[in-house]
């Protein structure tokens, strides 16, 4: 118990992504769905820097670097998406954007 | 010892700061118990010695995403409560479906890798941030690159989307309404 394995840094990251799978769910506010799916990032990033320091290999920091690259550029783009659809249409509820369904 | 109370600490917090994050109905709160929770994550890279990640995590995150997340606050109206979607049984099943399908395959990961061996073992006597650079601009100096580029382009549609002439928005405007414009455009340029 007081001894931290790879184990605890995984069942960790399976919490976090877990809480981040019902934020994205249970979202109806864009913004807020935008902040759910920062949460799944960040835990998968926390198995790979986990991996990375148990097994002595630096390719799971490496990846860790490229989903933080990959998770900064998504929220220029989707910010910069939904400012559109605010002036557009004057809201960010998710259930007034299905324009296509049938 | 001490490492595994910081652990259990620092777990503590950035679970009980993702579900404050998740589950209020106040967006100010929701971002700032985000950003408390980032930083709390970037205790665990110090802990396992990413130090340089976890240092990019708090210059990444907290500073840069947050501070963009709190723009984008400022333009939508998020001071009225956000109204949440009435739970529906099919989405429970299948989240608590996933989840434990999920903790399964995360708990017989590392017995199928058990013979596994280090690609880019940790150099003796250089500091994470020197090894990181070291494998960096080996290995994945490609991937680095094509990052780069990423962001380039990611910066000019922010630009493009969200930018300067902030009362029309070219995205919007209809084919005849963007020649107008266009025209109006190219003789500013000549005069």
């Amino acid at each position: 118990m007081m001894e931290i394995g790879l184990n605890h840094y995984l069942a960790l990251s399976a919490i976090l992504f877990a809480i981040g799978l019902v934020g994205v769910m249970r979202r109806k506010n864009l913004l807020l769905l935008f902040l759910a799916t920062e949460i799944l990032l960040n835990s998968v990033n926390i198995a790979f820097a986990a991996i990375s320091h148990y097994y002595g290999d630096l390719t799971g920091q490496m990846f860790a670097f490229f989903v933080i690259a990959i998770a900064a550029s998504e929220v220029a783009v989707g910010l910069g998406l939904l400012i559109v659809w605010h002036k557009r249409h004057g809201n960010i509820d998710l259930d007034k954007m299905s324009t296509m369904k049938g | 010892m001490f490492e595994a109370i910081a652990f259990y600490l620092f777990a503590f917090l950035t679970i009980s700061m993702f579900y404050i994050a998740v589950t209020t109905s106040q967006a100010l709160y929701a971002l700032s118990a985000l950003a408390a929770g980032m930083m709390f994550i970037s205790a665990f890279f110090f802990i396992l010695g990413a130090d340089f990640l976890g240092a990019v995590q708090i210059i990444v995150y907290s500073g840069a995403v947050m501070a963009l997340y709190a723009f984008g606050m400022m333009f939508f109206d998020t001071t009225r409560e956000v109204k949440e979607k009435q739970s529906n049984k099919m989405i429970i099943v299948g989240l608590s479906l996933l989840s434990a399908f999920l903790v399964v395959v995360i708990f017989a990961a590392p017995l199928v890798s058990s013979n596994i061996t280090a690609l880019y073992p940790i150099v003796e006597g250089a500091g994470n941030t020197q090894e990181v650079g070291m494998v960096l601009f080996t290995k994945y100096l490609v991937p680095f690159e094509v990052a780069a580029i990423m962001l380039l382009v990611a910066m000019i549609s922010g630009i493009v989307l969200a930018g300067k002439k902030m009362d029309l928005s070219l995205t919007l405007m209809s084919d005849a309404q963007v020649e107008e414009f266009r025209d109006e455009q190219n003789k500013k340029v000549l005069l």
